[in-house]
Order: structure tokens, then sequence, then C-alpha cells
């Protein structure tokens, strides 16, 4: 070639707008990965069979809109939380009631269980989140050991414990989430991002556990890294705001439910949307996701009082459950993947199995 | 263009096609560079020269291509066959160049012809074989197998395939400039992200499949679900400190490291295992340096501080094998402790049972023998009076048995040990 003989500058200018040129190629080609779609790949894969779940437990006790739950790590133990501010604590193999608090604020809408069983977190109107040490002793008034944690300038979302009960993680209607040691009640790390009220999150359960998901009313999801508050990822392909977001077992993907009544699976390796569950039939949105245990399920509450449950490979409905009188606004697989709990506004809870 | 093409091959309205002669072979639905411009100017009322313009257009894009001198992408006005292009091939359809299709494609060339690559094919090839070498088995064996059927076909056929697949490598990788190898390599890093994405997307019916029998939901769990028959003796068999695991349960820790440290029963049995190789100050570390992460923020000094003098300070009892580099940085930040300042450390001894004490402990006896002595569950017979409700017990609540723990004054409370409190009242 006769490059030897061009000026250096020359050189230079042209090599710049051929890196130009490039650059909108890369674009094109990125945008081009849309063919490698996860149901394709899962074609070969065996379809499942009919589906049959049912109630297998109805837990009623709450006086309104039941708003969060969490499962116990014994797998049997839930709390939950709801509009009249009341947080309850069941055997939910026995159906029995074991604690309840009464919180200060209504619309508690994010509640979590400690790792070791020894506590629960919850949160709502009041801007904060707390702590309460679970005591067996009947006469013990559990409000007065609480312990405030959490401070926020806009309502509590959700929380959650990292791996210890030392640890809590929140989102909050004012745009941030942030880390929290509960004991100091000191700030950890914060996390901002979000142009608007973050409603979800879920940490991920990988080899590090240092990452971290949340969803908002901006219709972004993003991937944050706990140690240094970076958003290290973000997607955005929702129509509407995400209500829920969960991560799959092996922590290389998650699925989010929307408003905009899809589910969508984001794989974090290739950075992209790899597959929406969506319906014509289904028009109201999803309120709250989880997986069964091997990730090949998705269960699915929405606000038409319905469970839809999604083949995650083939992207097809398996089935879909009825029971619920009112909005499904929780639901959550059981620790050992033998059930899964539903919360909703008719003020009760189900366990499906 | 492709409207144009599309009319072109219109049965009634577009081109009359014959048998070329291409030497001595002869080629059907083939015709001459002197047919295109004629239809052109005859369809479009255009003049010689725009048809030509035109009909060198849909060369050069490779809608159509020649049969003879298949390098040179123009339109001649003369008796040159030419042929359409098969809409697979076209640019506009979304069919990816993908870098294994390109490598399989030099490949043929190269097993046919000794020696018939040209420079900046030669460059590629080489290129390609040091990127995907893992894959090259691969692609020389593709390569054979297509060569193979191909001689399978006539020649005619044979002859057209090869100008197609030519014409189709030659638009969309054009010989590149000698200063364009970074270009190359930009261009190709979405191509091999695109091989990855592949691999990743696959990843999850993997997992499906691996994990679809400890799936409860999905296979039913063996004696029983208890939420369906009332029966504990599905989570009494798994709890965690059980004396005989069962077969799934001893079964997933085979599935990855992090489900045998998340499994407290499974952790106890590698700490066994890596006493016998004198290497337990790895776990201990390990869990050590969780409790920095995930502890009191109060305790991190202090906690940091025993951490150093059982596995880090020079002639300690636990020493932990750590590369000096990373020790160095370690010993440094230790100065002023902070929740993270053992991650390093920490990363580099979980890697390192990752890689060699966790495989060395799925192939040892003591695994292999608590295996095949794990138990599998008989399913719970279904009750003679399928309406009679079992009795459901109650568990103790892991909050009670902490509290009996620290009453007790025991160092440090486990959650949850199911075996240990009796049933509370119901």
């Amino acid at each position: 070639m006769a490059a030897q003989e061009v000026q250096p500058s020359e050189t230079i200018a042209k090599l710049k707008s051929e890196s130009e040129a490039l650059k909108t190629k890369l674009e094109e080609e990125r945008a081009k990965l849309h063919d490698v779609e996860l149901h394709q790949v899962a074609e070969k894969v065996d379809p499942l069979g009919q589906f049959v779940m049912k109630t297998r437990r109805t837990l009623k006790g709450h006086g309104n809109k039941v708003l969060c739950m969490d499962w116990c790590k014994d797998k049997r133990r839930i709390v939950s939380s709801s509009q009249d501010g009341k947080v309850i604590v069941w055997d939910a193999f026995t159906t029995n009631k074991e604690h309840a608090v009464t919180m200060p604020c209504t619309w508690v809408m994010a509640c979590a269980y400690a790792p070791s069983g020894c506590a629960v977190a919850c949160g709502g109107l009041d801007n904060k989140c707390s702590v309460y040490p679970l005591s067996l002793d009947k006469n013990e008034n559990l409000a007065a050991k609480k312990k405030s944690v959490a401070m926020h300038t806009n309502y509590l979302s959700a929380c959650s414990f990292t791996n210890s009960d030392m640890q809590i993680l929140t989102s909050s209607g004012d745009g941030t989430c942030a880390l929290w040691d509960v004991e100091s009640g000191q700030l950890l790390q914060s996390f901002h991002g979000h142009a608007a009220d973050v409603l979800c999150l879920d940490l991920a359960p990988s080899e590090t556990g240092n990452t971290f998901v949340s969803g908002g009313c901006d219709k972004k999801a993003n991937v944050w890294d706990m140690r240094s508050g970076q958003c290290i990822q973000s997607f955005e392909t929702h129509e509407s705001d995400i209500n829920s977001v969960r991560y799959y077992p092996s922590g290389d993907a998650f699925a989010s439910g929307s408003d905009d009544a899809t589910c969508r699976l984001y794989d974090l390796r290739a950075d992209r949307e790899v597959a929406i569950y969506s319906k014509e039939s289904i028009i109201f949105g999803a309120s709250s996701v989880d997986f069964s245990l091997s990730g090949r399920l998705l269960f699915g509450g929405y606000n038409d009082y319905t469970i839809n449950v999604w083949d995650v490979l083939k992207g097809t409905r398996v089935s879909i459950l009825f029971g619920h009188e009112n909005r499904v606004s929780t639901l959550r697989v059981s620790p050992d993947g033998t059930a899964f709990c539903s919360g909703s506004w008719d003020h009760t809870l189900r366990v499906w199995a | 263009m492709e409207r144009v093409i599309v009319s072109m091959q219109d049965p009634d309205m577009g081109m009359k096609m014959r048998n070329q002669r291409l030497l001595i072979t002869v080629i059907p639905h083939a015709m001459t560079g002197r047919d295109i411009v004629d239809w052109l100017i005859q369809k479009y009322t255009i003049t010689e020269e725009e048809a030509l313009h035109i009909g060198n257009f849909l060369v050069k894009y490779g809608y159509i291509y020649p049969l003879k001198e298949p390098r040179n992408l123009c339109l001649k006005q003369d008796e040159t066959p030419y042929r359409f292009q098969t809409p697979y091939y076209w640019t506009s359809t979304r069919w990816p160049a993908s870098e294994l299709d390109y490598a399989i494609y030099l490949a043929k060339k190269n097993i046919r012809k000794q020696g018939e690559l040209i420079e900046y094919e030669k460059e590629c090839y080489n290129a390609l074989h040091k990127r995907i070498n893992h894959t090259w088995d691969f692609v020389v064996m593709q390569a054979r197998e297509q060569l193979r059927a191909s001689k399978q076909r006539r020649k005619a056929d044979r002859i057209v395939l090869e100008c197609q697949e030519q014409a189709y490598w030659l638009i969309n990788r054009p010989p590149v400039s000698r200063y364009s190898d970074v270009m190359l390599y930009m261009w190709c890093l979405p191509l091999k992200n695109k091989l990855c994405m592949f691999v990743w997307v696959c990843s999850f019916v993997k997992y499906c499949e691996q994990y679809q029998d400890h799936d409860p939901i999905m296979q039913g769990c063996l004696p029983s679900n208890p939420w369906i028959t009332d029966d504990i003796m599905y989570w009494n068999m798994n709890s965690e400190t059980v004396t005989m695991p069962t077969k799934l349960r001893v079964e997933r820790w085979s599935f990855s490291f992090m489900e045998l440290l998340n499994d407290p029963l499974g952790r106890k049995e590698l700490l066994t295992y890596l006493e016998k190789e004198f290497s337990a100050e790895n776990l201990c570390f390990w869990q050590a340096c969780e409790e920095v992460r995930h502890g009191e923020a109060s305790k991190i000094a202090a906690k940091v501080d025993e951490v150093y003098k059982q596995f880090l300070a020079p002639g300690a009892s636990r020493w932990v094998n750590i590369d000096s580099k990373t020790m160095e940085k370690t010993l440094e930040g230790i100065k002023h402790p902070h929740r993270f300042v053992l991650d390093d450390a920490q990363m580099h001894i979980y890697f390192l049972m990752k890689k060699d004490s966790y495989p060395r402990y799925l192939k040892s006896e003591l695994y292999k023998n608590l295996l095949a002595k794990a138990i599998v569950p008989q399913e719970t017979k279904k009750s003679v009076f399928p309406f009679m409700r079992r009795q459901r017990h109650s568990s103790p609540s892991p909050a009670l048995v902490t509290q009996t723990a620290e009453d007790n004054g025991k160092a440090k409370p486990s959650a949850a040990k199911a075996n240990a409190g009796t049933a509370s009242q119901i």
C-alpha cells in the first residue's frame, strides 16, 4: 500500500474518519446481536407437562392489604406486612401467628426476615427501616426493642438483609438505595443513579457476593457494586415502572416484572435482554416475580388477581393460578423451593405447592 | 435494491434466464451482462449509462454475482454470465457473518487448493487461527465435511455454490488495508461477542437441566412435599445437623463450589477433608474473612487483628499461603482496617480452594463413600383416609433456640438446631 508516502497528519485524519465509520458499524453489529434469543436455543428442550399447583395454606389475619412478605431460612416461617401497619410473623406450615408488631405508620411496604431467624426488618411510609429482634416472651412488647436503622427522605419500598443480620440494603422512593450497619445505624454506602423512585431490589447469589440489582419508576434496572457504590450495568427496555426484580439462581441473569404487563429476563454477561414473558391476554402489570429452584419456572403475581407461571427457557406460559380476590402484591418462593407464597390486597397470603 | 431484484426475478415480467456456458459446464438460471442492462433499460425506461450504473451497484452489493472472474465485482455489458445471489446471502438479511463461518470458508479454501488464499485472506486465516484456537478442530472438521458434501453435488451446482459463497465473503470481508489491523480487531470484537452470546444463552438451558431433579415444584421431592402431605419428613431429613444426608443433597455439592460451601453439612465435610490434607486453615481463613465482611462495623478492627494474628502474621499458628504481592498489599491495608481490607486475600484463597481442593475432594474416598451411603428416601405412602389431615407439628422457632443458647452462656449460637429442642406447644 502507498501508506508510507502519505503525510502523517493526513494518515491520522484518515484513520480518524475510518474509525468513526467503524464505530457506527460496531453499533450496528451490536444491534444485530438480537438474533440469539433464549427460546430459539431452548427449542430442543423438552416441554413441560401439565402443572397442578394448589393453594395449600391460606393465612388470614391481616386487617388490610398485604404489601410484602419474606421467608425465614427455616423454610416454613414467614413475615408479612400490610397497609394497616401490622407486621406478622407466621409459622406458615401450621398457619399459627407467632409474633405481631404494630408499626407507628401505615403502608408497611417492605419487610425482611434476618438470616438467623432472630429478627425482622420493616418499613414504609415512615421513611425508615427498623429492625425488631424476635423474642418469644409473650409478654414482651416487641416494639420496645425496635432499632431504627435506615433513614431515607421518602418512603421505603424494599429492604433485604445481606449475608448476615448485621447489614441491611434498602431502596426508597427518594430514588436511592443504601447499605446500613444494623448495630450502629451507620450508612455504609449509598447508590445514586435512578432518576425516579426505586421500587425493588435483589441481592446477587454470586460467589463474590458483591452486587445487587434494583428496579425503579424510571423503567431502568441497575446493577450495582456494593463496595464502590457504582452502577456497573443498566438495562432499559421496559415500557413502564419496574415493580420487582429477582436474580436467576445461578446469578448470571435476573428477571423483572413491570406495569407494562411483561416480565423480562436480562443476561448480565451478554449485557442485554434475552427473553420477554408476555401474552396479549395479559394487560395488567406484574407486581412481583420469583424463580423456582432450578430457574426453569418464573412465577409472576399480577394486578389482575392472578399468578402466571412461565417457562423461562421457552418463553411460554405454563399455567395460570386463580384464587386471590384482589391484586397480588408480593410473591416469594421458599428457600428450599418446595412452595411459594403470595400476598394480596385481599388481606390474605396463600402458600402454593 | 431488493425491490429491483425481486421484480427482475419475476417469472412473467422478469429477466429471461437461460443456461449459460461457462467453459464446458452448463450453468442453469444464468444471464449475461448484456441481458441485465437491456432489461433495466426496458423496465425503467432509462438510458444505457444509467442501467449500467444501477447494474454495477447490484453486483457491488452482492445481489448478482459473476460466474467468471468472481473477484471483479462489476457489471460487464457483454456475454459474461451472471447469476442472482440467493436471498440467504443478501446483506440486508439479518444473517451474521460470523467469525466461525469465515474461518470455515478459509479453511475449506486452504484444504481444497493449498496456497490459493490470497494475501489478506492468509492474514485473516492466521489471525482467526490464533483467536479462536480452541474451536479450531471444529473449524477444520466442518470445512472437511462441507467439502465432502459439495463433492457429491453436480459440477454445475458446485460451481454456482462456490461462486455464491465467494461473492458473499468478498462483500462482507473486503480486503483490509495495512494500517487497519486495529480496525479489523474493532470489527471482530462484536463478532467474538456474538459467539460468546450463544454460549451464555445456552448456559441457562444447562443450569435448568442440571437442577431439574432438585426442584421440588417441578419434580416433586421425596419422601413428599410437606406442604402437600403435611408430613415434615422432608425437612427433617434435610436439616443442618442430620447424620446421614440424602443422595440428592450430596450430589448437589458436586455442581459448584458455592453449593458445597452454602450447605453447612457440606462445609463440615470439606473441613474434615482439608484437615486430612493439612490445609484446613484455608477454609477457616475464608470463613473469618466472611465474618469481617458481613459483621458489625464496630467489631471490624478487632476481627481483622484476630485474623492477622491467626493466619497472616509470620509464624502464625494457621498461616495461609498467599502470593507475596497480595500478602504485601493486605498487610499494608491492615494498618488501617476496613470492611474490605481482606477481600483480595480472601479471593485468592477462595479460588485456590475452588481450583485445587474442591475437585480433589469430589474425587476423594470421603466424598464417594458419603455419596454411596447417602439416603434415597422412600415415597410417603398415601394415607388410607385421604380426607384425614395429618397433625401439623410446629417446630422450635429459630429465635427460641438462639435465646436458650444465649441464656446458657454459649459462645456462638447457631441457627435452628432442629434436633435439639423438642416440639413446642402447638
